[in-house]
């Protein structure tokens, strides 16, 4: 560890390494201060009513972020549903239950998913998914469950059921990466304890399930927090329409998504500064859930000191 | 439990002998010695490597039966052999029988699950789930469903934290935390865990030997008023231990079971010399 | 249940599977060598993704320059200063930013770079993705640091070595491998943004390397094919996403096979 020893070389090598601790601070600090400022505009004109209000209107200059954090709020919890249930499956599953010689090669499969890039699963989503949901998926299930609000409305395949989807395919390689991770670190002695006393199989998966609950918290989190910002895929199969449906046929659009759309065509200073605006809430939220998340996770896997993810 | 008197080593001995406690009490009453436990030409490997050569050892009901030997010579391998807990190592492979009420644990067919419930385990280090006192204790019983109301699983929690030696010192925060516990606290509540399933057999795996002086006579005592109802096996790697506590012992040595005799034997007069060897410390 | 949780395991590679053998399967098609060298024309006269992959890769050591010996420096600092409150400080931030979303990273140098220069720039482009870069390869720096034995260490300082020295000289040189591998996969990762580009290296139909220019990139030249209403730019599409898949998986089983043994 560096501490003083009174050699020149250690006090110049100190103080670059001080520096360089600087400027991560500086970086996060000027990024929260340019966001503040170049939104000040946005913030003064709408005040609080900005989260509050339904009309995005550019052509009139009315700003309301309402639909986009629906959008995102919503296709975010769609894919935590659809993602959790798989990914603690393929965790436990790897972990517990394959033998090592097949656990390493099909967990770097899973991890290969998390390396597709964004826009490559939005092309997948625009040419092959959507089709497919607006021909095999949704029509049945308006069919079956068209009663409820939720499956309503005109069937295209471009909107909030596939943005969720398709997050939840992206988000699934991480959650369950971690939650690994977090199962591996239970000690062996917790396994052991439940089998000596009768445990079959799955009640000592229950056990060491149980030992990891903070830490699976925190992937499922983790993978909200990702959720939250994935801008390409979703802007790509969301349908990018400002407005809030019930029905989870319809488009929508999310914040991530917003941005990216239409910040190139911001004409005016007021339109500019309602988008970075909606930079700002991003950048708040996402800093917030992920801290949460890396918290919880942290103090799980650094007690064995296990290799951490570069998430 | 009345107190143990630990006589003095004399002087003028050439070389330490160990000193078997003085039995202050009469014997308790046992079953003319019906063998429990039946081992018959184990061997053990792990992987190619092997393990355990050729035991085969007798273990009657309701005694106390140390394990002793150096590091490293299979005593805690041969433990983990009696319910099966080697099955989960992947990789080791077991040949001969072991005989429990005469039925072989090996035997294709037979319900590992059900094994464990009858032959209980404790380990060497604590091993509580992170969950309340109360819900450690209960884990077993509630798993094997071996109670039906709950005012059922409340008697047996307290019946084996009371034969555990931990009821006064936890009765007032059973829903606290396992974790809350002081180490020595901890191994007896997985004592109080391991016994609240009624196990014919038990197994301890140097349960003492992470704790200290205090907390270890207390298992020691502990342990001696638990072979009035149970089965014992013990290992040790203390010796002094294993006279204290032990009606029986048995001397293993590079996977190889050199000797088993009554501990009074054992330590004063043993049958083998590799056994006088260890025991006066010319080598381990 | 073994089966419902093997179930999961199997679905979950049978879309990798699906997902990357239809890529192959579309964008093999249009792929050629024209396709590869040429720049875009209007639709139907051909053309291709030739100036998209120079500007991916101007872009991409742009970054690795900004971003490679930054990242590895604050990983240094995170694993060697290790206490103190500013350090946990940092550290937490490092981790945070790596959540932080790129589009988000994007407006930030929108503002504090193409605002004031007014217009596009492969260099704003560049730092976009250099920040991007920064969180992911110190941590994994700090992480393989950290696996060096201290016995190493000691031994270096028991000789009388400076802290520096020691530090730089050889525990760096004793990571180095690990370090290295993890610089391939945060270029494989940051060859994928597209969303911090749309606003400040844009992009461009021609063939560029100056760095005060808009510049092209694939990722963004696929995001426009792929939601043009053309079909022609469609398959060109699928063919650049091959291309990019092809480099990003490559790096991956790459570096996979490197740290196989190591684990």
């Amino acid at each position: 560890m560096l501490s003083p020893t009174g050699n020149t070389g250690d006090a110049i090598f100190r103080g670059l390494m001080f520096l360089v601790g600087l400027f991560m601070v500086s970086v996060v600090i000027a990024m929260v201060i340019a966001l503040a400022s170049d939104s000040m505009m946005s913030i003064r004109q709408f005040g609080f009513g900005f989260l509050k209000s339904l009309h995005w209107n550019p052509i009139k200059g009315e700003f309301g972020a309402l639909p986009f954090i629906y959008g995102t709020i919503v296709s975010s919890l769609i894919a935590l549903l659809i993602s959790v249930p798989f990914s603690l499956g393929i965790a436990v599953f790897l972990v517990e239950q394959a033998p090592h010689y097949v656990a390493r090669p099909i967990g770097f499969l899973v991890e290969l998913l998390a390396a597709i890039p964004s826009v490559v699963y939005g092309v997948w989503g625009i040419f092959v998914l959507a089709p497919f949901l607006r021909v095999y998926i949704e029509p049945p299930t308006a069919t079956l469950l068209g009663w409820l609000p939720l499956f309503q409305g005109p069937i295209t395949g471009i909107g909030l059921l596939t943005g969720g989807i398709i997050l939840a395919i992206m988000i699934t390689p991480i959650i369950s990466a971690v939650v690994r991770d977090v199962l591996a670190a239970v000690p062996g002695s917790q396994r052991e304890a439940a089998l000596a006393l009768g445990a079959t199989k799955w009640e000592m998966i229950r056990v060491v399930l149980v030992n990891g609950a903070p830490g699976i918290a925190g992937a499922v989190i983790l993978g909200l927090g990702r959720a939250l910002g994935e801008t390409m895929a979703v802007t790509m199969v969301i349908g990018n329409r400002p407005e809030i449906s019930l029905s989870l046929f319809a488009p929508s659009y999310t914040i991530a998504s917003a941005i990216a759309n239409e910040f190139t065509e911001a004409t005016d200073d007021l339109y500019l500064s309602a988008l970075v605006e909606l930079g700002l809430i991003l950048f708040l939220v996402t800093f917030v859930v992920n801290g949460i998340a890396r918290v919880l996770v942290w103090n799980v896997t650094r007690k064995t000191g296990g290799v951490g993810r570069a998430a | 439990m009345s107190g143990v008197a630990m006589t003095k080593v004399p002087a003028q001995t050439v070389a330490p002998r160990i000193e078997v406690r003085e039995r202050q009490e009469p014997p308790a009453q046992k079953e003319p010695g019906k063998v429990k436990v039946a081992v018959r030409n184990l061997d053990f490997f792990y992987g190619r490597s092997q393990a355990l050569h050729n035991i085969s050892i007798e273990i009657p009901e309701r005694i106390v039966m140390a394990f002793i030997g150096p590091s490293g010579c299979g005593k805690s391998t041969f433990l983990r052999t009696l319910n099966r807990m080697n099955d989960v190592i992947p990789a080791t492979r077991v040949e001969g029988e072991v005989l429990i009420d005469d039925h072989n644990v090996y035997e294709t067919g037979t319900d590992v699950v059900d094994l464990r419930r009858k032959v209980g385990m404790v380990f060497q280090k604590s091993n509580p789930f992170p969950k309340s006192i109360f819900e450690n204790v209960a884990y077993g019983l509630r798993i094997n469903r071996l109670t039906r109301r709950h005012s059922e699983l409340e008697e047996r929690v307290e019946e084996a934290l009371r034969d555990a030696a931990l009821w006064n010192e936890v009765k007032d925060r059973l829903k606290t935390s396992a974790l809350s516990l002081s180490g020595g606290q901890q191994q007896r509540l997985c004592i109080a865990r391991a016994l609240a399933i009624r196990p014919e057999v038990l197994l301890m795996d140097e349960p003492a030997s992470a704790l200290d002086p205090i907390a270890t006579s207390k298992i020691e005592e502990l342990v001696f008023d638990l072979k009035k109802q149970y089965t014992i096996v013990i290992v040790t790697h203390n010796m002094q231990q294993a006279a204290r506590v032990s009606d029986t012992t048995a001397f293993f040595l590079l996977g190889k079971l050199i000797e088993v005799n009554s501990t009074e034997k054992m330590f004063t007069a043993p049958n083998e010399k590799l056994t006088e060897d260890y025991i006066t410390g010319r080598f381990g | 249940m073994t089966t419902l949780t093997g179930l999961c395991t199997l679905f979950a590679v049978g879309l990798l599977i699906i997902i990357l053998s239809y890529i192959a399967y579309r964008g093999i098609g249009s792929l050629n060598f024209r396709f590869l060298v040429d720049s875009p024309r209007p639709v139907g006269e051909g053309g291709g993704i030739g100036n998209a992959i120079l500007g991916s890769v101007v872009l991409l050591a742009l970054s690795s320059a900004f971003g490679l010996p930054l990242g590895i420096s604050v990983g240094i600092y995170l694993a060697e200063v290790g206490k103190g409150r500013f350090t946990s400080a940092v550290r937490f931030i490092v981790d945070t930013l790596t959540g932080i979303p790129s589009i988000v990273t994007g407006v930030f140098v929108y503002a504090i770079l193409v605002l004031p220069m007014r217009h596009f720039s492969a260099f704003a482009g560049g730092v976009a993705l250099a920040l991007i870069m920064i969180p992911i390869v110190a941590r994994t720096t700090e992480e393989m640091l950290k696996l060096v034995p201290h016995s190493l260490r000691e031994g270096a300082l028991a000789l009388g070595a400076p802290q520096w020295r020691v530090i730089l000289g050889v525990v760096l040189p004793a990571a180095a491998s690990g370090i290295a591998t993890g610089a391939m996969l945060a270029i494989a990762r940051v060859s994928g943004e597209t969303a911090p580009l749309l606003f400040t290296a844009n992009g461009s139909r021609f063939f560029s390397y100056y760095l005060d220019r808009p510049i092209a990139s694939l990722t963004v030249q696929i995001y426009n094919y792929a939601i043009s209403p053309y079909d022609e730019w469609h398959a060109q599409a699928w063919a650049a996403t091959l291309v990019l898949m092809t480099l990003i998986l490559g790096i991956n089983i790459m570096v996979r096979f490197i740290t196989r043994k190591r684990f």
